[in-house]
C-alpha cells in the first residue's frame, strides 16, 4: 500500500515534469508541422518567456496572472518578430541551415538574457509557490499540480482555436498544404509567422509553470533536448503525440530516478530518444508517408 | 569564375587541378614544415591545435559539407578517439597500432549510432547525435574504472620508431602528417564512386535514389568515415592535451566543429581549414581584447559560445559560402577587375521544399 501511494506520487510529479517537456515539444511539432523547420531554439524562447514574467511580476510588482498573461503576449510577440525578421530568410534553404541557424541564435538568446537578467536562479512568488494539498496518502505540491492543470487548460485552449477558429482552421490549411492554402486566399507567409507566435507562447507558459518547481536561469533551455525526446516519441508532427511523449518521459524520468542507481537520470530522456528511434522510428503516433516525385 | 577546359577524363580526375596548384601548395607545405624551426613553443602548439581542429573538421566537413548531414554529437567521437587511443597507450600498445585503432573504434561507434538514425530523414540524425553526445559525455564521468572519472585520465607519451613523440614539435608534426594524410584520404574519397553518391545524396535524395544509389548505405558509410576521421583528431588531442578531462567533450565542443564546417564554408576542404584556424583563433582574439571591451562584456562566462553562435546565424544569413566562399569572390573580383558582376555568386532562389507527401 505504501509503495502504491509511492509510485503513485512519482507518476504525478513525473506528469507534471512531463507537461513542461510536451509543452516545449508542442512549440517544435506546431513549427515543424507548418513550415518543415525545427526550432531548436525552443527551449531558450521558454527561458526567455520564465524571464519576462519575472520582470513583469517580481520587478513590477504586478499581479501574477496579469503579468504571467503579459509575459505570454511579449512571448508571443517575440516569436512572431523572430520569424518575420530571421527565419522568414532562410525558407528554401536545406534544413540543417535552419537547425544550425536556430541552435545559434538560442546561443545568442542565453547570453542576452545573462546580460539583461544576470547569472543567478532567480524566482517569483506565484499563487503555488510552496503548497501541498494532501489527499488519501499523498503528498502533492501545488506548484506541480498547477502544471497539470495549466497544461490541461492550453491544451483545450488550442483545440478549440485550431478547430473553431477563422485563424486556427487557416493555420491547419496552411500546414497541410501551402500552396492550395495560398490559391484560397490564405496569407499563408503572415501565418506562419502567427504560429511562430503561438509556438513562443506555448513555450512561454511551460517557463512560467516550471518558475516554482525549478528556478529560472540562463541554462534551462537544456529542457529542450528532453522535449525532443517527447516530440520524436509522440512521432514529430502530431500534437497530441507531442503531449503524451513528454508525459512519459516525464514519468520513466521520475521512476528511473528512484529505482536506478543515482546519475541515470540526467541520461534517461535521451536513452528514450535513441530506443525509439531503434525500436519505432515513426514515434508512437506518427506515420511514415514517402514523397511523391 | 574562371572555367578550367577539360578534354580528357583523367584531368578530371586529377587532384591538383592545374600545374599552378602543385607550386603552391608545395610552399605551403614547405612552410608548414619549416615553421616550428623558426617560431617560438607557444605558437607552434597553437597551430598544432588548429591541425588537430582541421582533421576533425574535414572529417565533419565529408558528411556535413558533402553528405548534407549535420551532427551534432561530433564530440563524443572526438572523445571516444581520444580515450580510445590513450587507454590503449597506458596497457602497453605500440602507438602506430593505437592510432589507427581509435580510427576504427570511433568509426564503429558511428555505425552503431547511423544504422538506426539514417533511415529516416537527416534531421533525426541531429537530433539522435545530440542525444548520444550526451550520453558519451556522461559515459566518460562515470566509468571510473577505465576513464578515471573526473580525476582525469593521464596520456603517456607515444613512440614511434623509436622517437619519442613529446613537446610542442612532436605533436605538431604528428598533426601534421595526420592531416595530409586525411586530406588526400578525402580528395581521393571526393573522386571515387563514393564520393559521387554522397554529394548526389546532398542535392537530392530522390534522385540519388533513382539513380540506385542505396541511401542508407551510403549515409551510414559517410557517416562512419567522419566518425573515424574525428576519432583520429581525438588521438591527437589526447596528446595535445596530456591530461583527460570527460567535461572536455560537451556540446559546446560539438558546436565548435559544426562552427568549423558552417563558418569555413560547406561543400569545400579548403573550408574545413579555414574554420580551424578561425575556431581555434577566435578564443585567442577574445583573450587579447578581453580587458578593453566596454562593460564588462568581456568577463561575461557565456561570451564565446554566444560569438560563436553570432557568427553562425551570421554566416548563414549573409554569407552561405562561409570563409571560403567570400576567398571565391575576393579573387574573382581582382581576376576579372572591372567587370566583377555581383550577380555571378548570387544566392539562388529559392521556395520551400516539402519533404512530405502531398
Amino acid at each position: 500500500m505504501q509503495d502504491a501511494a509511492r509510485i503513485l506520487q512519482l507518476v504525478i510529479n513525473g506528469s507534471a515534469a512531463g507537461c513542461i517537456y510536451g509543452l516545449v515539444a508542442l512549440g517544435f511539432v506546431l513549427i515543424y508541422k507548418a513550415t518543415e523547420m525545427v526550432n531548436f531554439a525552443q527551449g531558450d524562447i521558454m527561458m526567455l518567456g520564465g524571464f519576462a514574467a519575472y520582470t513583469f511580476i517580481a520587478t513590477l510588482g504586478m499581479n501574477y496572472w496579469l503579468g504571467a498573461l503579459l509575459a505570454i503576449g511579449a512571448t508571443a510577440l517575440f516569436g512572431y518578430l523572430l520569424d518575420v525578421l530571421i527565419l522568414r530568410r532562410v525558407i528554401g534553404q536545406p534544413q540543417f541551415q535552419v537547425v544550425m541557424l536556430t541552435l545559434g541564435l538560442g546561443f545568442i538568446f542565453r547570453a542576452a538574457a545573462g546580460i539583461g537578467w544576470g547569472y543567478d536562479s532567480i524566482a517569483f512568488v506565484t499563487p503555488f509557490t510552496n503548497k501541498v494539498v494532501r489527499a488519501g496518502g499523498l503528498v502533492l505540491g501545488q506548484d506541480n499540480l498547477s502544471i497539470i492543470a495549466g497544461t490541461l487548460v492550453l491544451c483545450g485552449v488550442l483545440y478549440v482555436f485550431f478547430s473553431r477558429t477563422r485563424l486556427g482552421i487557416a493555420m491547419q490549411a496552411s500546414s497541410q498544404n501551402q500552396l492550395a492554402a495560398y490559391y484560397m486566399g490564405i496569407p499563408v507567409r503572415s501565418v506562419f509567422s502567427m504560429i511562430w507566435a503561438i509556438s513562443a507562447g506555448v513555450a512561454a507558459v511551460a517557463g512560467i509553470l516550471l518558475s516554482p518547481v525549478s528556478m529560472i536561469d540562463v541554462n534551462m533551455g537544456g529542457i529542450g533536448i528532453k522535449a525532443f525526446a517527447a516530440a520524436v516519441l509522440g512521432g514529430f508532427g502530431s500534437i497530441p503525440g507531442a503531449l503524451v511523449g513528454g508525459i512519459i518521459v516525464g514519468v520513466v524520468e521520475q521512476l528511473s530516478g528512484y529505482y536506478l542507481p543515482p546519475g541515470t537520470q540526467d541520461v534517461t530522456s535521451n536513452v528514450v530518444l535513441l530506443a525509439v528511434l531503434v525500436l519505432r522510428p515513426q514515434g508512437l503516433f506518427g506515420q511514415t508517408i514517402r514523397k511523391r516525385v | 569564375m574562371r572555367y578550367l577546359f577539360k578534354t580528357r577524363y583523367e584531368q578530371d580526375l586529377r587532384i591538383a587541378r592545374q600545374p599552378s596548384d602543385l607550386f603552391w601548395y608545395g610552399l605551403l607545405l614547405a612552410v608548414m614544415v619549416v615553421f616550428p624551426i623558426v617560431a617560438g613553443e607557444f605558437y607552434v602548439g597553437e597551430v598544432a591545435g588548429v591541425l588537430i581542429f582541421a582533421v576533425a573538421g574535414v572529417g565533419l566537413m565529408l558528411l556535413t559539407g558533402y553528405t548534407g548531414l549535420v551532427s551534432l554529437g561530433h564530440a563524443a567521437f572526438l572523445g571516444i578517439g581520444a580515450y580510445t587511443n590513450a587507454v590503449l597507450l597506458a596497457q602497453g600498445v605500440p602507438f602506430a597500432i593505437t592510432l589507427p585503432t581509435s580510427f576504427v573504434v570511433t568509426a564503429l561507434a558511428g555505425i552503431a549510432i547511423g544504422v538506426p538514425t539514417l533511415r529516416m530523414s537527416g534531421l533525426y540524425l541531429a537530433i539522435a547525435t545530440l542525444a548520444f553526445g550526451s550520453i558519451i559525455g556522461n559515459v566518460f564521468s562515470k566509468w571510473n574504472s577505465v576513464t578515471g572519472g573526473f580525476d582525469g585520465f593521464p596520456v603517456q607519451t607515444p613512440t614511434i620508431l623509436g622517437f619519442r613523440i613529446q613537446g610542442a614539435n612532436g605533436i605538431y608534426y604528428t598533426s601534421l602528417v595526420v592531416l595530409i594524410f586525411v586530406l588526400w584520404l578525402a580528395a581521393n574519397i571526393l573522386r571515387s564512386p563514393l564520393g559521387r553518391a554522397m554529394v548526389a545524396i546532398r542535392d537530392s535524395e530522390i534522385s540519388a535514389q533513382s539513380m540506385g544509389i542505396h541511401l542508407a548505405k551510403y549515409k551510414t558509410i559517410a557517416f562512419a568515415l567522419s566518425a573515424g576521421i574525428t576519432g583520429l583528431a581525438g588521438a591527437l588531442f589526447a596528446h595535445y592535451v596530456r591530461h583527460l578531462a570527460p567535461d572536455a567533450f560537451d556540446i559546446l565542443l560539438s558546436i565548435q566543429f559544426v562552427t568549423i564546417v558552417f563558418i569555413g564554408g560547406l561543400g569545400s576542404i579548403h573550408g574545413a581549414i579555414f574554420g580551424a584556424i578561425f575556431v581555434r583563433l577566435l578564443p585567442q582574439a577574445i583573450a587579447i581584447v578581453r580587458d578593453d571591451l566596454p562593460f564588462g562584456i568581456g568577463r561575461m562566462p557565456g561570451l564565446e559560445p554566444s560569438l560563436f553562435g553570432l557568427f553562425l546565424v551570421l554566416f548563414i544569413l549573409f554569407e552561405p559560402g562561409g570563409l571560403y566562399g567570400r576567398w571565391l569572390k575576393l579573387k574573382q573580383y581582382f581576376r576579372s577587375f572591372p567587370m566583377y558582376k555581383g550577380s555571378t555568386f548570387k544566392r539562388q532562389k529559392a521556395y520551400a521544399k516539402s519533404e512530405r507527401l502531398r
